[in-house]
């Protein structure tokens, strides 16, 4: 019997029992699709962490305050100290002190409600200088940043950000005003769009410069101390070369030792670390419950695949009788039951690539196909398959042929 | 040698060897703890060109001997020769062959795959013989033909009446033209009009010259055949209704 005509015997015992093959293929299907969305789900989550932190800058350092301790012991969280000030950034910017730090943003940042000719709208009102454009790999579209000059003599001139923009004026922002606690500050430049992240709507800010922030919107406790200091190494090879500088002249101005700073420094990889391994965590949970599903319908399959055998144990006996051996007939049932596992397998990637575009929208998660997810789900549903069909098969195949035709 | 019948070959003296030749063969089932002995040493031979009936009531023993001599099951002891060859040295391989080209069933139950047309349950010996597709139908077409169900060839088991369906599987049994026909109770399940038709073609099938060995319960069947035996609990007993049987011939031991 050549392999033409197994193909053939095969195609019409699945055919001629289409409800049968029909549930096999669909435990199949399922089983495939759930491991491959699942799996997709936790590692989407993971790779639009990863990026959010990325589009925050490359080889960033974050510097924040530590935890204050009131005078009767009571410790304050981390970064709520008032420990870093404009001089800290100028300090860290000084290319004498800390050769292999590019660029320095200090940041001084609240919530405040901005105010235009026909609208108001609260956003985020950040505090900064010019370094704060490369540090955090933004650039403007239109307009300008303000310049260095403007950031230290406490000019009213503000950036904005496009949702900003289109919430508080119609056309281009650019020459119009805005009022923030009484001061009015004219719109000189417009961000580009970055999105929004962990962090939250990046385009929905306002920057003016960090003197005139300080001057007039800081509250009393805010004075003179920044609530961050963004850092930029001048390469990834120089990123712990900078961390390093960064932390020795801060210690030293503080008076304080690495051991018991008053601030932290935390890169880039360290952000990217902590929130990955938060969904990779949810990656792991939800494989595992893909891989439970996996399994519930492989012992559907196996189910199946073993009832469907064990009627057609006569079958083999006739096939026997006429002349067929026991090499033929496992033939047989291995290719019927992988031409089944292949079909609901190459079903089940359809279902999950198609799942993994269209479940994006509904849910407003992303979700990715990976490879490793999908090749395994299809082995080990394969193999159930296989197994299930052809171990009874092969116990009946080897039967005597009159033994298998009183099976009843 | 004396024969029975009308076998022209071994008259006129051919000095051919039988096609079946058992040699006190037993065979015993285990049911639990209890051993059921079905065969108690039953010797027979079967001549080329015979015609022979074997019967015996239900139970004793007529069925596991038809299923010896068509290799579906293998004797406890004893010795069988096909045409000369010893089926207890042969390999799965080589039974599955025996089976596939040297003998050809007709079932009580016709036995036949529901899921296929009465062309492709017609070809399948030819299928696992490999006979390419072509020549296959055209084969299976004309075992079909010589059944007279040359116009119901497309029609699936299900669509066919009890006599039909024992038809389609006589074809199937002709189909890789064996040595030897084993009919068990092939019309058992049929009424007395569809008998007659297929006992008619067991007769044309004798008179061009195949080997039929039929096993029935009913008299008047058996009585179309060229010799009788009988099986009793588990052994052979001289033919009914023909005297001249010649015990050493037919019936040894």
């Amino acid at each position: 019997m050549n392999p033409l005509e197994t193909l053939r015997t095969s195609i019409s015992a699945i055919l001629s029992r289409k409800m049968r093959s029909g549930l096999t293929m669909l435990g199949i299907l399922i089983g495939v699709a759930a491991v491959m969305l699942t799996v997709g789900l936790g590692q989407g989550a993971q790779q639009a962490v990863a990026s959010e932190i990325d589009s925050l800058g490359s080889n960033l350092l974050v510097v924040t305050p530590g935890s204050s301790t009131s005078s009767n012991g009571v410790r304050g969280g981390f970064g709520s100290a008032t420990t870093l000030t404009l001089a800290d950034a100028n300090l860290l910017a000084d290319q004498n002190n800390c050769p292999d730090i590019s660029a320095v943003a200090p940041i001084m940042s609240s919530s405040q409600s901005v105010t235009s000719a026909t609208s108001n709208w609260t956003t985020s009102l950040i505090g900064t200088t010019p370094g704060w454009l490369p540090v955090r790999a933004r650039t403007v579209t239109s307009g300008r940043f303000f310049t260095s000059q403007e950031s230290s003599d406490g000019a009213t001139v503000a950036v904005i950000g496009t949702t900003t923009a289109s919430e508080l004026f119609t056309g281009s922002p650019v020459g119009q005003s805005v009022t923030v606690n009484g001061t009015t500050f004219t719109i000189i430049g417009e961000l580009n769009t970055a999105g929004s992240s962990i962090a939250g709507n990046q385009d929905d800010t306002l920057l003016i410069p960090i003197s005139t922030f300080a001057e007039r919107i800081a509250s009393s406790a805010q004075v003179g101390s920044v609530s961050s200091i963004y850092l930029e190494a001048s390469g990834q090879s120089t990123l712990s070369a900078a961390y390093q500088e960064a932390q020795q002249a801060l210690d030293t101005a503080h008076g304080t030792t690495a051991d018991a700073a008053d601030f932290s420094i935390a890169s880039q990889a360290s952000l990217v670390q902590t929130a990955t391994s938060t969904s990779r965590t949810l990656t792991v949970l939800l494989g595992g419950i893909a891989a439970i599903s996996l399994l519930v319908g492989g012992i559907g399959v196996m189910n199946i695949m073993l009832v469907s055998v064990t009627e057609r144990i006569r079958e083999i006996g006739l096939r026997k009788a006429l002349g067929a051996t026991p090499a033929v007939i496992m033939r047989q049932f291995l290719t019927e039951a992988s031409l089944l596992g292949l079909i609901g397998g190459t079903l089940g990637v359809i279902v999950g690539v198609i799942g993994a575009r269209l479940l994006p929208g509904v849910i407003s998660q992303p979700v990715s196909v990976s490879p490793v997810a999908t090749v395994g789900a299809l082995l080990v549903s394969l193999l159930i398959g296989i197994i299930a069909g052809v171990y009874p098969a092969s116990r009946a195949a080897r039967l005597a042929p009159i033994d298998a035709l009183r099976m009843e | 040698m004396l024969t029975q019948g009308g076998d022209s070959r071994v008259i006129e003296g051919l000095d051919r060897e039988p096609i079946v030749d058992l040699d006190e063969i037993r065979k015993t089932y285990s049911a639990g703890s209890v051993a059921v002995e079905a065969l108690r040493g039953v010797s027979l031979r079967v001549d080329v060109g015979e015609y022979l009936a074997i019967t015996g009531p239900s139970g004793s023993g007529k069925s596991t001997l038809m299923h010896i001599i068509g290799c579906l099951d293998v004797p406890t002891s004893g010795t069988y020769l096909l045409s000369g060859q010893d089926v207890s040295t042969m390999t799965e391989r080589e039974l599955a062959h025996v089976r596939n080209r040297r003998i050809g069933f007709v079932f009580q139950q016709f036995n036949l795959l529901a899921s296929l047309t009465a062309l492709r349950n017609v070809e399948l010996p030819l299928v696992y013989a490999g006979v390419p597709a072509a020549d296959r139908a055209r084969r299976a077409l004309e075992a079909l033909d010589a059944v007279g169900l040359g116009d119901r060839v497309d029609h699936r088991p299900g669509q066919l009446s009890g006599g039909q369906q024992q038809r389609v599987s006589v074809a199937r049994a002709l189909v890789n033209d064996p040595d030897l026909i084993l009919a068990d109770e092939p019309t058992g399940n049929l009424d007395s009009v569809a008998t007659r038709d297929v006992l008619a073609l067991f007769d044309e099938l004798h008179a061009s010259g195949h080997t039929i060995v039929l096993i029935t319960h009913e008299h008047d069947v058996a009585a179309r055949s060229g010799r009788q035996v009988s099986v009793r609990d588990g052994l052979l007993v001289l033919g009914e209704g023909i005297g001249n049987l010649t015990l050493s011939t037919g019936v040894r031991g």
